[in-house]
């Protein structure tokens, strides 16, 4: 069976209708997002209440419904490292500084890890299966995961699904005192929801072919081998790839390691990266399948991805890489349709 | 592609009533809910809600996980969880199959995070570290599959039905031939982030909780772990499992951000919808565990939902948070392990503090313990904030 | 009670994130729930929270709001009464 993307909608440090045309640049550790006038989507009287993540979960979602011109899916099923910080953050605040006095309900309500994908199923009236998974650099994955199940369950389902995480000056300051972005690293923010089905139609962007997760490899070697057999298992030499589209962000150490696994398995293989467009956070690969998909629906890469090689013209079938600190690793692959 | 089916090979659980699956069962048969002031945490409403805490401080649960003190209490308890459901299961060494790991939490480290946040407060150069490191849901996870030696995992989060879906989600995997075994349930330790959080709802009560009777106002907060472990037909074949995951469900209430709708849509939805995929009728469910948290609000719209599903007679129904309380992210984990063991044993659980029926139901919930009953099918609820709904059959075979 | 109907309006915009309301929107009359300002049961818990902190009001028994909390002079009302026999 395949799979195909029907609709997409981003809310990131790019400009959501453009990319890959004009890109934006950003200066210092932090690429945050360009909010959209979010009252197209939202009442203004539920708006009052949502936090960033929720509001930028809710515009791309409903972008992606738009656009596949399917307004009831069959399942929303999200992915969140986080969840919604900034409420998580103001509740805190408040229960310290307030000893646990006076706190009001709303900002608790809001920081549930579900919140968004319940938001979503309110805002459109659907009673269907709803998931929320909260694993780091894994939980756009497995969202993805799911959704390939639900339609390998039932291939007659239309399926939304995506991804949102936000960054607070909480998260930032504390991450950096992680030594997070010492080096060139930017942190990223943002949403992006999908609407996946199995017959292919007018709207429908690029073919969804297999996403897996790989933990706590040994080595580049059992990555390599590893991320060859998902390749191999989905009709796909590593020469055949018309792109690696991989999770580079400005770390030197992180980076080597997708160095060295690519001089291994891809040869010539043209490189690119996607975190300079959208910075470093858990789900930013919701953001690559948001490019990849588009770069396949036009055939066009924008130049300022390339780490190595020249923008393919017309790709056939891209990867997508990312790893977070070596630890978390998934493979997504997408092709043309 | 998707084929056979899932058996509950084993479980294990924590929670204030016990701190194993044995233990559990002899505070049930002895009508000894679990609640009492605080003893572990800090909190400024320490002597106005009564909680269900695990009795054990971190040390103590450190050495009966095998992990550091100062990490979070919630890899603690699941880690200690994890490791009775495996025993139990009789599977021998974790390394001769393809395993998975789901574990659902709602606020991850939140208990070391909350004690973080005012070093840092006052100065966002203080506050130690190791506190926020396992903030995330998913790093809790990780440090408990880390333990297990477990490569293959994942955090749900629903909020209160976010155990369930883990065992929803585990089973389809092993449908879908990508896992042969998965430990699938949930975690959550209590914390001040949660209570307060659940006082700004004004829907704690300072009593213990009164799951379906007239005079409920509200739930006490648990804390705790359990799981089951979930195997393929081809695994089973090998063991004597207690009984087999026949139907599951999850819906969307759609209502409100918080509250169920008054006549339950989603908890009507998510209940046919398990039935349904188990290929059962209403009459042949012999027991429900009921979600039962004691608010207003939850016990009203489930009980009408089961009023209306069903019409020809409600089986014999409990809550078994009368003796745990609401342990959240865990309570799916913990009552499907409850669930599980009452199919294999014939054992239904009591509803603790029930005196006065509820107005709008014709039903009122299991007040004794007993054992040697012929159940072939036992319906565990949850449902949660977000309008979550979901619902789980056991079947006997 | 006008100026504290004045304070109450601005307090409940604030506290509650009315945006686009401004205090001449709200009728000291018009029901604060449903279809008046369409405010919902989360609203409740934040006015008494609202109580708490402007006023110095506990309301110990949520079920109590739909009568406090019917309209601006309801509350207002509410609170000169709380504060006689706090004095």
């Amino acid at each position: 069976m395949r799979i195909f993307i029907q609709g997409a909608g981003c809310v990131s440090a790019q400009d959501s209708g453009v990319f890959p045309g004009e890109i934006r640049r950003y200066e210092g550790d932090r690429l945050p997002v360009a909010d959209p006038d979010y009252k197209q989507w939202i009442d203004i009287k539920q708006i009052r209440r949502m936090g960033r993540a929720i509001k930028m979960g809710v515009a791309a979602s409903h972008m992606s419904l738009e656009a596949a011109g399917f307004p009831n899916p069959d399942a929303i099923i999200m992915g969140t490292a986080y969840g919604c910080l900034a409420d998580t953050g103001v509740f805190l605040q408040k229960m310290v500084s307030q000893h646990e006095d006076m706190l009001t309900p709303t900002a608790f309500i809001q920081s549930t890890h579900n919140t968004v994908a319940g938001q979503i199923a309110l805002l459109l009236g659907c009673h269907a299966y709803n998931n929320t998974f909260v694993h780091g650099a894994f939980s756009f994955e497995n969202a993805l995961q799911d959704s390939l199940l639900l339609l390998a369950e039932d291939p007659s389902r239309q399926i939304l699904t995506g991804a949102t995480d936000e960054i607070t000056e909480y998260s930032h300051t504390i991450l950096r005192r992680f030594g997070l972005y010492r080096q060139a690293v930017s942190a990223g923010e943002g949403a992006a929801f999908f609407v996946l089905s199995a017959e292919k139609g007018a709207t429908s962007l690029a073919q969804l072919t297999a996403v897996e997760m790989l933990y706590r490899p040994a080595s580049e070697k059992e990555t390599a081998d590893q991320l060859a057999a998902f390749l191999l298992r989905n009709g796909v030499q590593p020469g055949g790839l018309s792109l690696v589209l991989t999770g580079r962000n400005g770390d030197e150490g992180n980076d080597a390691y997708y160095a060295t696994v690519e001089r291994s398995l891809f040869g010539d293989t043209p490189i690119a990266a996607f975190k300079p467009f959208c910075g470093e956070y858990p789900t930013a690969t919701a953001f690559a399948v948001w490019m990849a998909a588009g770069c396949l629906n036009r055939g066009v890469v924008p130049q300022e991805a390339m780490v190595k090689g020249a923008a393919p013209a017309q790709p056939e079938r891209i990867l997508i890489w990312n790893h977070h600190h070596g630890k978390h690793h998934s493979f997504i692959l997408l092709e043309k349709c | 592609m998707m084929q056979g089916s899932v058996w509950i090979a084993g479980g294990g659980v924590i929670s204030g009533i016990g701190r194993n699956l044995d233990e559990c069962m002899a505070s049930f048969e002895a009508m000894r809910p679990g609640m009492a002031y605080m003893q572990h945490l800090h909190s400024s409403h320490a002597g106005t809600f009564p909680v269900v805490e695990v009795k054990a401080s971190n040390e103590e649960l450190a050495a009966l996980a095998g992990m550091p003190a100062h990490w979070s209490r919630t890899a603690l308890l699941s880690r200690i969880a994890v490791q009775e459901a495996w025993n139990a299961s009789g599977l021998g060494s974790i390394s001769d199959y393809r395993v998975g790991f789901v574990s659902a939490n709602t606020v991850g480290g939140m208990d070391k995070t909350e004690d973080f946040m005012a070093a840092f407060l006052a100065d966002p150069a203080k506050g130690k570290l190791r506190q926020v490191v396992h903030h995330e849901c998913g790093a809790v996870t990780d440090l408990v599959a880390d333990a297990m030696g477990i490569r293959h995992h994942v955090s749900t989060s629903t909020a209160c039905s976010s155990g369930a879906n883990a065992l929803m989600y585990g089973a389809r995997m092993i449908r879908a031939g990508m896992l042969d075994v998965v430990i699938a349930g949930g975690t959550d330790a209590l914390t001040r982030f949660t209570l307060n959080g659940f006082n700004t709802l004004m829907i704690l009560d300072q009593q213990n909780c009164r799951p379906f009777d007239d005079t409920r106002t509200g739930l006490n907060l648990g804390e705790g772990a359990g799981y089951v472990v979930l195997v393929s037909d081809a695994v089973a074949a090998n063991i004597r499992p207690w009984c087999r995951l026949a139907g599951f469900a999850n819906a969307n209430d759609a209502y409100h951000q918080t509250a169920s709708s008054p006549d339950g849509t989603g908890n009507f939805l998510a209940m046919k919808g398990a039935l349904e995929m188990g290929g059962l009728q209403p009459e042949d469910v012999g027991y429900i565990n009921l979600h039962g948290t004691g608010t207003q609000n939850n016990d009203s719209s489930e009980g009408l939902a089961i009023t209306r599903l069903f019409e020809k007679g409600v089986p014999p129904a409990s809550s078994t948070k009368s003796f745990t309380g609401h342990t959240l992210g865990a309570s799916g984990g913990i009552e499907a392990v409850f669930s599980a063991w009452a199919l294999r044993e014939g054992i239904i659980y009591p509803n603790a503090n029930f005196s006065v029926q509820m107005k709008e139901l014709a039903f009122s919930p299991v007040t004794a313990f007993s054992r040697g009953n012929d159940l072939r099918n036992v319906m565990s609820n949850s449902f949660g904030f977000g309008g979550n709904c979901s619902s789980l059959v056991f079947s006997k075979e | 009670m006008e100026k504290l109907m004045q304070d109450l309006k601005e307090q409940i915009i604030q506290q509650l994130n009315l945006q686009e309301v401004k205090p001449e929107d709200i009728g000291d009359d018009q029901p604060l729930f449903k279809e008046g300002l369409g405010l919902d049961s989360i609203d409740a818990l934040e006015l008494i929270v609202l109580l708490q902190q402007h006023h110095n009001i506990r309301v110990a028994k949520p079920e109590d709001g739909p009568n406090i909390f019917y309209s601006v002079r309801t509350m207002a009302e509410y609170i000169t009464a709380e504060k006689a026999k706090q004095a």
